[in-house]
């Protein structure tokens, strides 16, 4: 779609712009033929070199994971950035599981996300489709309080938070503990306050001429049409407790509980020297943490669009 | 828990179409649609205004009160006496040379980070953007660092910036000695480069969110000027992404305050010498490892009444409101 602006861009181009000529050229030499087609292309290619280059970049660290992860001694040579059939293991795999149990890290990850994304997804609706829809006394300082809280930042609610969920209430190693402060995504509500407004009023309305209650409105009409921002809103969702690791870390300290991130964290700073090849282990582990995100990612990768995440930034 | 029952209540009927007469609740606001008051609204949130003052308004208040009291840990329901100190913790944290050096270590890491996450993900926007091929591969790859754990990523930049690691290797004799991470100079900048490398998906997210925004015909009015790319990516691009920018600084700012599992995990805890250690790094070994909630609490305010103050220098550098 902004590819309709090419032939316009093009055109302009033609002009000759002494200023934009030298800036260009550092990147390509081919623009200062100044023809008309051969600069666009030449800009076009420029583009995409600059974009592999830096996409290279960002996916290379994830390729020398996995390789890493497989070597039977680790090879940090440029030669070892290859697979070679001869260096190739799972023991690295085994290894870490035998220190640090991955599947319930995994599980313990899982439930520490499911949880946040449970209660998100369930009163982040509710409070969503009031804010939207529903007219109320204190609607307007609940949503200030709501882009309040996105400022708020968490470490100074850090130490306070440790001192009340660990101490007082005395959910330290428990998930309610983990989940507590993360329980409702405020992002997640504005997704969701966003989608309830873009529900033509006039639909509702008809409802409620008809005699519906606002929670029969809410059940069959506004949420079969939120679904798509459904999906969108626990994917983001899921990528904060998963990844989070200062949280959990405060608050367990018993093994059997903590998330992957944590577990494998300690592993890295307490004990990785006692394994064979200790870092081939952490790679592994490392894969292992990365993986259910990266290829949720990748599935459902055209749900992160970026107005969806736009407009519940913007509010 | 109010919701729990509200919702319950809804469950009996979750197939009935809207259209079937009598299933109306009591609506008082029916006479009066335009300022009709839905008390329902107020019982819906119920859930989410419990959690922000459980989880947000008390300890916010709570992280005052401790800053300005000797605060220690007790056990559970015993009562002790926390005198108020006044301005004493901070006082303390303020002559700390440790504490000093993990606020100038921030400043470092802001410095390095922030611009180079403005420049780099407007940049990389833009060019993503304009293009029809490979898009989905290009996109999905800059975003995965941004959806991975710190903690896995973390392992492999270890490796990479060991002092016989790949990068070193490349370098050959132009490898830094020491290395990247145990470097007093190189561990912070290093820290912002893989902060700026692991958020720099997102912020592409937001850039690429406010360029569907920017008018199309503006790029075709100044092509009809006869402005050149780079013209147009000054005077249009730039302004018109304005808002996502003050957010884009806004977010990078704050991503840097709240520094703590890279200086924790790559350095050592802050290492070399604490070299790399950061306030939030220092309220943890501080506030939960020797125990002194209070001195935590603290550097807590300093931070954040620092956040406020160049949020604000921003925001006026910047300019312009959000949409």
């Amino acid at each position: 779609m902004s590819n309709a602006q090419n032939p316009a861009v093009t055109a302009g181009l033609a002009h000759a712009d002494p200023d934009q000529a030298k800036k260009v050229r550092a990147g390509s030499g081919r623009s200062r033929a100044g023809q008309v087609n051969g600069m666009s292309r030449g800009q076009n290619i420029l583009r995409y070199v600059v974009l592999f280059i830096g996409a290279v970049l960002f996916l290379f660290p994830f390729y020398y994971m996995v390789i890493g992860s497989l070597q039977t001694t680790p090879d940090p040579t440029i030669a070892g950035a290859f697979p070679n059939p001869a260096n190739i293991t799972g023991q690295n795999y085994v290894d870490i599981n035998s220190r640090i149990n991955l599947l319930q890290g995994l599980v313990n990850s899982g439930i520490f996300a499911g949880g946040v994304i449970l209660c998100t997804v369930v009163f982040g609706v509710l409070v969503g489709y009031a804010l939207a829809q529903l007219e109320w006394r204190g609607r307007g300082v609940t949503f200030g309080l709501m882009l309040l809280v996105q400022v708020i930042p968490f470490q100074l609610l850090m130490i306070p938070l440790y001192v009340m969920i660990a101490r007082d209430y005395g959910l330290a190693d428990t998930y309610a503990g983990m989940i507590l402060p993360f329980a409702i995504n405020s992002t997640a509500v504005l997704v969701f306050r966003q989608y309830f407004l873009q529900v033509p009023k006039a639909l509702f309305d008809a409802a409620r001429i008809d005699g519906a209650g606002e929670l029969k409105i809410l059940w069959s009409i506004a949420l079969p049409l939120v679904r798509p921002a459904l999906l969108t809103v626990v994917l983001l969702t899921f990528i904060g407790p998963w990844n989070e690791f200062l949280w959990p870390f405060l608050i367990t300290k018993e093994t059997s509980l903590q998330p992957l991130a944590v577990s494998l964290a300690n592993y890295l700073t307490n004990i990785a020297g006692t394994a064979a090849n200790p870092i081939g282990a952490v790679l592994a582990g490392a894969c292992v943490l990365a993986a259910p995100m990266v290829i949720l990612f990748i599935i459902f990768q055209r749900h992160f669009v970026s107005s969806d995440i736009g407009s519940g930034v913007k509010g | 828990m109010s919701s729990t029952v509200s919702s319950g209540s809804v469950t009996p009927s979750p197939a009935a179409r809207p259209a079937k007469p009598g299933g109306g609740g009591p609506r008082r606001g029916r006479r009066r649609p335009r300022r009709g008051r839905n008390p329902l609204g107020l019982l819906l949130s119920a859930p989410y205004l419990l959690f922000v003052l459980l989880v947000f308004a008390y300890p916010l208040v709570f992280a005052f009160y401790m800053a300005f009291h000797d605060y220690f840990f007790a056990a559970p329901g015993a009562v002790v006496d926390r005198p108020f100190v006044g301005l004493a913790n901070f006082q303390q944290v303020l002559t700390d040379p440790a504490v000093i050096r993990s606020f100038g270590n921030v400043g470092i890491f802001l410095l390095i980070n922030v611009p180079l996450t403005v420049v780099l993900s407007l940049v990389l926007a833009t060019a993503l953007n304009k293009i029809v091929r490979a898009r989905t591969f290009l996109r999905v790859s800059f975003y995965v660092p941004y959806v991975t754990a710190s903690v896995a990523v973390v392992v492999v930049w270890l490796f990479l910036f060991n002092s016989n690691g790949l990068v070193n290797q490349i370098l050959g004799p132009l490898a830094p000695d020491p290395t990247w991470l145990i470097n007093p100079l190189l561990a912070m900048p290093t820290i912002a480069i893989f902060v700026t490398w692991k958020q720099m998906g997102f912020f592409i997210l937001l850039y690429l969110a406010a360029l569907q925004n920017v008018s199309d015909e503006l790029y075709e009015a100044a092509a009809t000027d006869g402005a050149g790319k780079i013209r147009m990516f000054f005077s249009i691009t730039v302004p018109g992404v304005r808002p996502a920018t003050v957010l884009v600084l806004l977010l990078a700012t704050v991503t840097g305050a709240n520094l703590f599992t890279e200086p924790y995990l790559l350095t050592g805890g802050g290492g070399p010498n604490g070299a790399s250690s950061s306030p939030v790094l220092i309220m943890y070994q501080r506030g939960i490892e020797q125990g002194e909630p209070g001195i935590a609490a603290a550097i807590g305010v300093i931070l954040v009444i620092g956040v406020l103050i160049l949020a604000f220098i921003q925001r006026k550098l910047a300019g312009g409101d959000e949409s």
